[in-house]
Formats: structure tokens, C-alpha cells, sequence
């Protein structure tokens, strides 16, 4: 112990020199937007391959249920299959377009592009995953991020060359719009961080009747998700007294502690009616 | 007048001439922008306190930051600079008894050639550093280090300027009356 306090006084000068500097490094690091953004992306590529890593070894301990939930979208997707649809009345015709024009391509707006799932947490006040697909696959900010069951996980925050940070739905600033499939009453997803597996509708309006086992689906109001996307499922909910709202309790259709695969999406119609917005704005 | 009082106005002079002069003046050339301020740690008495010293120098860095509104990017050079004087003045006086016999680092006080020397290094080391900071990884090897060298050449023109047209009084001291 008492050698620690010598060296601490003979290199006091030394020491208080780093400590200047380092305050002055903080500062501009943390003060000035670009330096911020150097820092971030390469912080951001060296912890993401580090969580790279660690994710090789983990994902082994979850083949079995990536697989069993991989199977059950098969089936899903199996049921939709147009064979498995007859029509019982023959009198209907079924016309085929013989037109060779691709003319989906022109009207696509959802493009769907799926990524690994390299760092998750479930635990913290503000829970972010990490994705191995960055700014050179495609990925942008701002895009929605869904899981294998088409359900809603969270938004692409920050993108380094090869990885993106989501910010998950069990984030504090976590807004999502939201319906109510049986109502078509819209309101706001947030999380109270208590417990992952229960988000919670806010500014639902007390004329509209809500009933536990609701589907509550993604509106389609906000430029990230397509509409009709699974988010959860009512199982509370709570009268407030001093406002004329529900506050609804939902069991996340996403399963936040078991990610392994996610599916980002990228609005491809998304700038039009941002410019049109814009322009109606600055008039 | 005082050490204190003195050194007080010069650190608002610097500051000042830096920011609504040196600071206004359309560059002359993208590669060059002139530095005065951090004369005012090259000019601190010789028998300043070491950590006194880098505060006094975080200070200035910090001064100058509020006003280009860049935290953090003018002090760290300073802190260097001010970290790295001791052991330069302690090589490259050459005067017996110097620092005793006079208040601050000086033409006369050291002879020209080691206070140009000790002029010339601080004033590089600073610009290296800054320029760093400000170009990170962008701009390229070349860039930075012809920025660096144009500016250092630049600022000294300045520093001698700076000399020769504020001279400073150094009375000699000695302790025999």
C-alpha cells in the first residue's frame, strides 16, 4: 500500500498529465459531432467483430430452437403455398396475364434482406442487438428490423461498414405506431423496462372496445414497417383514471431473449413522400 | 506590475487576438492557418509549478475551444506543450544560473538560438498534434504534414514578429544588492 502512494507522488506530475489529457480527449470526443462520428464507427467495427466471436460459439447452444422456429415459418409459408388453396366452384375461370411485362418491379416498396444476429440483450434499461450487415450490405439508419416470425424487434440506429446497432423495442425512446386488428385503433408501443416479454399501447382511446387476446399489429403510418406486421398480443388492460386512455399491456410476439436471425427492411418508395412532406412544409 | 496582473492580461490578450484577429483573417491558403495564443505558456516564468502549468494551459486550450466551439481539440496540444517545456528549457539553457537570474524564457534570457530552438520544437509539437486531431484519418499523410510544416513556418514568423515589436523588459535579478 504505501509503495502505490510513493509511486503516486513521484509520478504525480505524469499522472496528472494524463489525466489532463484524457479529459481534453473526452471532451472532443464526446463534444464535437465529427470526431464523435470517427470514434463511433470504428468503437463500432472492433466490438462488433469481437461480438462476432462470442457468437460463433453461442449460436451452437441454440441450433436446436433456431431450427424448430426455421420449421415453423417453413409451415407457415408451406400454407400458403397455391396448391393448397382449391375453389370449390368450377364455374369460376382463372385468367392468366399473358402480359411479359415484369410489372410488379416498378410497384415494389419492401425490400427484405436478412442478417445474423451477432450481440443481444434483454436485461439492461436500454437494450440494443447487433447485426452483421452494415452500411456496405445496404443498410441504412431508420430502417425497421423484424424477426423470423414477422414479428417487430426494433430500428437500425447506427451503421459501421460491416456491422448496424438496433435499437430494440425494449428501449426507453422506443416509439412504435401501432393497431389494434380488430378496431383499427392506432397507439404508441413503448416499454416500461420491466420485463421483456411485455410491451405496453399507449394513447388507445376509451371509446373503443379492447379485449384481452386482441392482435395489435404495426399501422403502417410510419415509413419503417409495412402494415399488418405481428407486434403482439393484448393480455392486460389497465383504465386510466385521469386520462380519457388505456393503457394496454401486450405479450411481445418476438421472442427478445432467443434472436438469431432478423430481417431488415428497406422502404424503397420511402423518399417521395418524405420530399412531398417537405415540400408542403416549406410553403 | 505584478506577475499575476501581467500574465492575467495576457491570457485575455492572446485569446482575443486569436479569436477576432488571427481567427478572422481570410486564410491565406487552405494549407495555413496562423497560431499565436499558445505563446502565452512559452512565456510563463521559469519557476511556475509544473502542474500549476498544464492547468494554466488546459485553461487556455479550453478558452479558445468555448469561442470556436471545438471542446477539447486546442487543449490537448497545450497540455503537451506545457507537459514537454520543463525538460526543454532544462536542455537547452546554457546561461549558468538563467533561470535564477531572469523571470521568463526570452531572447535574453536565453540567447537567441536555444529560445529559437525552444521556440521552434513547442511550436511544431503543437501544430503536429493539432492538426492531427482536426484531420483524424481524412486528408491524407501528405496533407497533414504539409499543413503542419506551412503553418509552423507561419506562426514563427509570427512569434519573431511578435518579439521584435513587443520587447520585453527582463530586468536581471541577483540576490547581492
Amino acid at each position: 500500500m504505501r509503495n502505490i502512494f510513493l509511486f503516486i507522488r513521484v509520478y504525480f506530475t505524469f499522472i496528472f498529465f494524463l489525466f489532463l489529457m484524457g479529459l481534453s480527449f473526452y471532451l472532443l470526443f464526446s463534444y464535437n459531432r465529427y470526431h464523435n462520428a470517427i470514434y463511433s464507427t470504428v468503437a463500432g467495427e472492433i466490438t462488433g467483430k469481437i461480438n462476432k466471436q462470442v457468437n460463433d460459439v453461442e449460436y451452437y447452444f441454440h441450433l436446436k430452437q433456431t431450427n424448430d422456429s426455421l420449421v415453423k415459418a417453413n409451415e407457415i409459408l408451406y400454407s400458403k403455398l397455391k396448391e393448397n388453396y382449391e375453389i370449390a366452384d368450377t364455374a369460376n375461370k382463372i385468367a392468366i396475364d399473358t402480359i411479359r411485362v415484369d410489372s410488379i418491379k416498378a410497384q415494389k416498396k419492401y425490400l427484405y434482406m436478412q442478417a445474423k444476429v451477432v450481440r443481444n440483450s434483454v436485461s439492461q434499461p436500454n437494450n440494443y442487438i447487433v447485426l452483421h450487415r452494415g452500411s456496405q450490405q445496404g443498410i441504412h439508419a431508420d430502417m425497421g428490423v423484424i424477426g423470423i416470425n414477422n414479428a417487430v424487434i426494433g430500428t437500425v440506429m447506427e451503421v459501421s461498414k460491416n456491422y448496424s446497432v438496433i435499437m430494440s423495442l425494449l428501449h426507453e425512446q422506443s416509439n412504435l405506431s401501432a393497431r389494434l386488428l380488430k378496431s383499427g385503433e392506432t397507439g404508441t408501443i413503448v416499454w416500461d423496462g420491466a420485463d421483456p416479454k411485455i410491451l405496453i399501447l399507449k394513447d388507445v382511446s376509451k371509446t373503443v372496445k379492447v379485449t384481452v387476446g386482441d392482435s395489435v399489429v404495426t399501422s403502417g403510418f410510419s415509413d419503417k414497417f409495412p402494415p399488418g406486421l405481428m407486434v403482439g398480443v393484448v393480455s392486460k388492460i389497465i383504465s386510466e383514471k385521469t386520462s380519457s386512455n388505456y393503457v394496454v399491456s401486450i405479450r411481445a410476439s418476438a421472442n427478445f431473449e432467443n434472436l438469431q436471425y432478423a430481417y431488415i427492411i428497406d422502404n424503397l418508395q420511402k423518399e417521395e413522400p418524405q420530399q412531398l412532406l417537405k415540400k408542403v412544409k416549406s410553403k | 506590475m505584478s506577475d499575476l496582473v501581467k500574465n492575467i492580461i495576457r491570457f485575455c490578450l492572446f485569446i482575443l487576438v486569436q479569436v477576432f484577429v488571427l481567427n478572422q483573417i481570410p486564410p491565406l491558403h487552405q494549407l495555413v492557418t496562423p497560431y499565436l495564443y499558445f505563446l502565452f505558456i512559452l512565456w510563463l516564468p521559469f519557476k511556475i509549478n509544473r502542474r500549476t502549468l498544464m492547468l494554466l494551459a488546459f485553461m487556455l486550450g479550453f478558452a479558445l475551444d468555448s469561442f470556436t466551439k471545438t471542446y477539447g481539440l486546442h487543449s490537448a496540444p497545450c497540455i503537451l506543450i506545457a507537459y514537454l517545456r520543463p525538460f526543454l528549457i532544462n536542455l537547452l539553457i546554457s546561461q549558468e544560473g538563467a533561470e535564477s537570474n531572469y523571470n521568463e524564457p526570452s531572447i535574453k534570457s536565453m540567447g537567441f538560438t536555444p529560445y529559437f530552438t525552444y521556440i521552434t520544437i513547442l511550436t511544431f509539437i503543437h501544430h503536429t498534434l493539432l492538426f492531427f486531431l482536426q484531420a483524424m484519418q481524412t486528408g491524407g499523410y501528405f496533407y497533414f504534414i504539409i499543413k503542419t510544416l506551412l503553418s509552423t513556418a507561419i506562426s514563427l514568423a509570427l512569434i519573431l514578429l511578435t518579439e521584435l515589436l513587443f520587447v520585453r523588459k527582463q530586468r536581471f535579478r541577483t540576490n547581492t544588492i
